[in-house]
């Protein structure tokens, strides 16, 4: 495979990653305002993000993608192509994460909520001392879940001709004709990048929770426990 | 090409978007029903006491997992012709579907078989059960309708996937949308066509996930 070939790959490489990272932040983002948004006490700051993730959850990623790059020309927006790819990705991605988010704020003990109110924290402090920390150690391992599904979502980005692996992995095809090598090489790529980010969020999840003082099982690859 | 969104076009595009639907439905279906047959024999596979048996359907199980269903889509549309398969794009995309989402199912059908008491397992054994009567009859009958919810999750997950099989010329809701604006040059309202019936298929897919989920999740431990 000529020196050209594998420029595009790493290109590709390089694009999935601002994908994934870029998407995963902002979605990040949107996870949190959402997730903490529909626990608000306030009805219309919980029918918004109740309406948020009932509809991002409801919608194909890839109707999401055209729309953004096809429908936003026709009102006048036109939007970077890559930024488009990484909002649709964010949004769709956001909505599922906010459930986590929602959930896991939901599983810190009340008696935790009630000591932080008995001890006269305002409500900021007790978010941000007392129900985050606990709260952020329960949501890395859907998290985890969440960013795999993001990692292969950004394959579709291929289909609106951003260059992303997939696409590469397209255009190395094209070229070499070697189809069964090509598509087996990326799926073996993809899957040596979700190995990555999989064993990166359980050091996250690790230090999340030796932070909190919690014991830590001994090793990286702990006992996968009966699912 | 400013003009104006016109919401006759949307309209005007409907039937077209319903024959999407209706290929979009048939592939899910089809990979729905793979996936749950699949999905069971993956999860007894992969408990299986033989090593050389449950090891290599762990990783091939978790490699399918975690790589994008586009390119497998890809790998076995180009691939299977080469090897002399010769299928329609849509059975091609069902089967990758189903072989997709059976990774998922087979994970959900771990935690049920799980979830059965280990005691089930001693009172088979006591009552001198063969393998067989010992799944047939007590494992599966319990371990099944405990996890029906999450299996009837996937559908709709499985549904908003659909989009993905244009990729390999099947011509389904959003592949129909985009045939529409490229020949009218307006985008706009047959993909909001399609979106708009996809919001509401996986609204109603959901509602009907809600309503299994009731019926199915009053099992007793």
């Amino acid at each position: 495979m000529s020196a050209g070939l594998m420029a595009y790959v790493w290109e590709g490489l390089g694009v999935t990653l601002m994908l994934t990272v870029f998407g995963a932040l902002l979605g990040l983002v949107f996870a949190f305002i959402a997730g903490l948004g529909r626990s608000s006490d306030r009805k219309v700051v919980r029918g918004i993000a109740m309406v948020y993730t009932e509809v991002f959850r409801g919608f194909p990623s890839l109707v999401l993608l055209f729309a953004l790059i096809f429908i936003l020309p026709q009102f006048g927006y036109q939007l970077n192509t890559l930024f488009a790819g990484i909002l649709a990705l964010a949004l769709n991605i956001g909505a599922y994460a906010a459930e986590v988010v929602r959930g896991a704020v939901k599983s810190v003990p009340p008696g935790q909520l009630e000591a932080a109110v008995a001890l006269n924290l305002t409500p900021m402090q007790r978010m941000r001392k007392v129900v985050l920390p606990q709260a952020i150690v329960a949501m890395i391992p859907p998290f985890s879940n969440n960013l795999i599904e993001l990692l292969k979502a950004t394959s579709l980005v291929s289909l609106v001709y951003i260059s992303d692996l997939t696409f590469a992995a397209q255009l190395v095809r094209a070229s070499t004709g070697e189809t069964t090598l090509v598509f087996l090489g990326l799926l073996v790529g993809y899957g040596l990048i979700a190995l990555v980010l999989t064993t990166i969020m359980r050091l996250l999840e690790r230090m999340a929770a030796k932070r909190l003082g919690r014991q830590v099982p001994k090793g990286l690859f702990a006992q996968k426990e009966a699912a | 090409m400013n003009e104006m969104f016109e919401w006759s076009r949307v309209w005007d595009a409907m039937p077209t978007m319903l024959d999407g639907l209706v290929v979009a439905l048939q592939a899910t279906l089809i990979g729905y029903v793979i996936a749950l047959v699949l999905g069971l024999l993956f999860a007894l596979l992969r408990r299986s006491n033989n090593r050389w048996v449950s090891m290599p359907v762990g990783f091939v199980v978790e490699f399918i997992r975690s790589t994008p269903l586009l390119v497998q889509l890809f790998f076995f549309f180009y691939v299977l012709p080469l090897i002399g398969i010769s299928v329609s794009p849509l059975a091609t995309g069902a089967f990758a579907l189903g072989l997709h989402y059976a990774t998922y199912t087979s994970e959900v059908y771990r935690s049920g078989i799980d979830g059965v008491p280990p005691g089930q397992w001693e009172a088979a054994r006591a009552l001198n059960f063969s393998r067989r009567r010992t799944w047939t009859a007590v494992i599966l009958p319990q371990a099944i309708p405990r996890v029906v919810p999450a299996l009837a999750n996937y559908v709709i997950a499985m549904f908003k996937d659909t989009p993905q099989l244009l990729a390999i010329t099947v011509v389904e809701m959003l592949g129909a949308a985009v045939a529409i604006g490229s020949e009218t040059f307006r985008y706009s309202e047959p993909v909001a066509a399609a979106g708009l019936v996809y919001l509401v298929v996986a609204l109603v897919m959901a509602w009907l996930a809600r309503i299994v989920e009731r019926r199915y999740g009053q099992v007793r431990v």
